[in-house]
């Protein structure tokens, strides 16, 4: 069997965040996610500390290891020094290296932020780029985005922005050669890889579920793993 | 000189912050959602308080929503982060002053990784001249755009024109502040009073005339959690994390809310609206909502600056209640012009936001 807990020991993150838990449960008091989900880093941590390989599988398959919102809340008050926050990080690294993302419903969600956010950042120079956030997909952006949508150019020049212009200022355009280095950086660095491998076993997952998933953002797979939610996950 | 007794015991919440020449790391989100806010910050920094502020063009991302989303590794973040170093070292700057709070919390806490892991820096530069033919010097200074307006708070207080004051009563305005998880959580030290005694807002809205409000659920995430928002499935995490801070403030009426990090006034805007219009409920004084400002828009409005041009219109919840109080000079029939007074017609109101005749 693959020695995933060896693998994991492998990230920083991982190092850093794990010292001797003592069970206490701060963490699982001040963390906003153990409030809506049936979810517990204690209990996330305790396991790890176990260094039981077929429980780090299990982990990787999980939904349990997506529901964290990355506040860092458990480093601040943890009397230890552990950062279960980052235990989350490198497990989320590790289970799409070896694609058990895909075996959880909330797992699969990383298509949508490698084709929203993660494309944007390649396209653009930009995690977030206006033109792209509309109410129909973020219906809390409110009436006063639709006329902020509708008027757009207008709306981010009387506020003193640069929207796709050239130079420097506020959603400039970031020109080619800049967007050419960070492509060439994602290349070098396992970026691009990362990319590819959500692709890759997203695109089997689909076929495994009897789902078409083709490039764009209206297919079934990218719908459902976008509007899908299990009201289990929040079962106590 | 060594310090003693309490003043030894505060040094830990205090940070050291540059006095001038700066490298102005844009934030993605601040830009597509308070876009007047950096305007602010630069006309701020350089008309009133004279400093010498690089704003450069060739700076991307740090890619950190993608990073926390967890789609973008860290090898690739750290390099873009070098990048953004080399642009900074390349324009003669060591002061690197980002604009999200993010951003702050990574380029922290990847600096501290560098420290600890030396071989991950070696990496890194590696890395970086593989694919740019790029070297790069660590900031010698890293503080968010924030601190810098701290640090200059009481020079802005004596060109004020406006105080945080409600000015028909004289009552000092009650305010709330939303420092943001990644200012200060993962590494106290860095932030202006740590985590605990969390000072970078409280200090401004002091040395305005306003009074902060230390509230149960002052400390507590407003909701984003990267992946728990921006996937529709998982937003409800999101909405309830705002709203257990509206509750936890309610009692306390709040005139309004100041925020640090970009993306929480987006939330802490947008998930009264859409409690508004679920639920018809309001947490203001008076049958209102509470208005939410950015630091950059504060700080704005005391210097003077015309509502509308720190983009006060983009906002769902109306501050026409709050530049009342202060008795602010505006003009309402301007609030959704375009330049030179296009007309760009109206959004919708909702119900409960209607203010006066709209």
């Amino acid at each position: 069997m693959t020695d995933y807990f060896s693998q994991l020991s492998e990230d920083v993150r991982f190092q850093e965040g794990l010292n001797a838990c003592i069970n206490c449960g701060t963490c699982t008091a001040i963390c906003p996610a153990a409030e809506v989900y049936d979810y517990d880093p204690r209990i996330l941590t305790d396991m790890l500390q176990t260094r039981n390989n077929e429980m780090v599988e299990e982990l990787l398959k999980s939904d349990m290891i997506w529901y964290c919102g990355e506040c860092m809340s458990c480093k601040t008050r943890c009397p230890r020094n552990n950062v279960p926050g980052l235990l989350v990080i490198a497990l989320r690294n590790l289970s799409q290296k070896t694609g058990f993302f895909t075996e959880s419903e909330k797992g699969r969600q990383q298509l949508f932020l490698k084709r929203s956010i993660g494309e944007w950042i390649l396209n653009y120079g930009y995690c977030v780029y206006a033109p792209h956030l509309h109410t129909s997909m973020f219906p809390e952006l409110g009436d006063v985005w639709d006329w902020i949508d509708n008027h757009m150019d207008d709306v981010f020049t009387r506020v003193g922005a640069k929207l796709g212009k050239d130079g420097p200022g506020i959603l400039r355009k970031i020109q080619s050669e800049d967007l050419d280095e960070l492509k060439a950086i994602f290349d070098a660095t396992g970026g691009t890889e990362r990319y590819e491998t959500i692709e890759k076993y997203s695109a089997k997952k689909a076929k495994e579920m009897g789902l078409n998933l083709d490039e764009t953002h209206n297919n079934e797979y990218f719908l459902k793993i976008y509007n899908d939610n299990d009201k289990n996950h929040h079962e106590f | 000189m060594e310090q003693t007794g309490k003043k030894a015991i505060w040094q830990e919440y205090q940070k050291e912050i540059a006095e001038d020449k700066y490298y102005y790391a844009r934030s993605c989100i601040r830009q597509n959602f308070f876009p007047g806010s950096e305007h602010a910050f630069l006309n701020i920094l350089r008309n009133n308080l004279k400093k010498d502020l690089h704003d450069d063009a060739k700076h991307t991302t740090c890619t950190g929503i993608g990073y926390h989303s967890d789609v973008v590794p860290m090898e690739t973040t750290m390099t873009v982060v070098a990048r953004n170093f080399s642009l900074m070292t390349e324009a003669g700057y060591q002061n690197y002053i980002p604009s999200c709070i993010t951003s702050f919390g990574l380029y922290t806490e990847i600096i501290e990784t560098w420290k600890h892991f030396p071989e991950t820096l070696e990496k890194t530069r590696d890395f970086l001249f593989k694919a740019t033919k790029r070297t790069f010097d660590l900031p010698n200074n890293l503080a968010h755009t924030s601190d810098i307006i701290y640090k200059f708070r009481h020079e802005i207080a004596a060109m004020a024109k406006y105080k945080l004051v409600d000015v028909h009563t004289g009552r000092p305005l009650r305010i709330v502040d939303h420092i943001g998880c990644h200012y200060s959580k993962m590494f106290p030290e860095k932030g202006v009073g740590g985590a605990e005694y969390p000072y970078v807002l409280a200090g401004m809205v002091e040395a305005w005339g306003g009074e902060t409000i230390d509230y149960p659920e002052r400390r507590h995430c407003c909701g984003f959690g990267f992946r728990q928002y921006l996937v529709k499935a998982n937003r409800s995490y999101s909405l309830s994390a705002s709203r257990k801070k509206f509750e936890s403030m309610q009692p306390y009426e709040p005139d309004f809310i100041i925020t640090n990090c970009p993306g929480c006034p987006y939330f802490m805007d947008r998930w009264q609206y859409v409690i508004a219009e679920t639920e018809h409920k309001v947490y203001g004084a008076g049958g209102k909502a509470i208005p939410v400002l950015t630091y950059e828009e504060m700080a704005g409005l005391v210097l003077g600056y015309n509502p509308w041009d720190l983009g006060l219109q983009m906002h769902q919840v109306p501050i026409e209640p709050l530049l009342e109080k202060m008795r602010i000079a505006y003009n309402p029939a301007e609030k959704y012009l375009g330049v030179n007074g296009k007309d760009l017609g109206k959004p919708v109101i909702p119900e409960l936001f209607k203010y006066q005749d709209e």
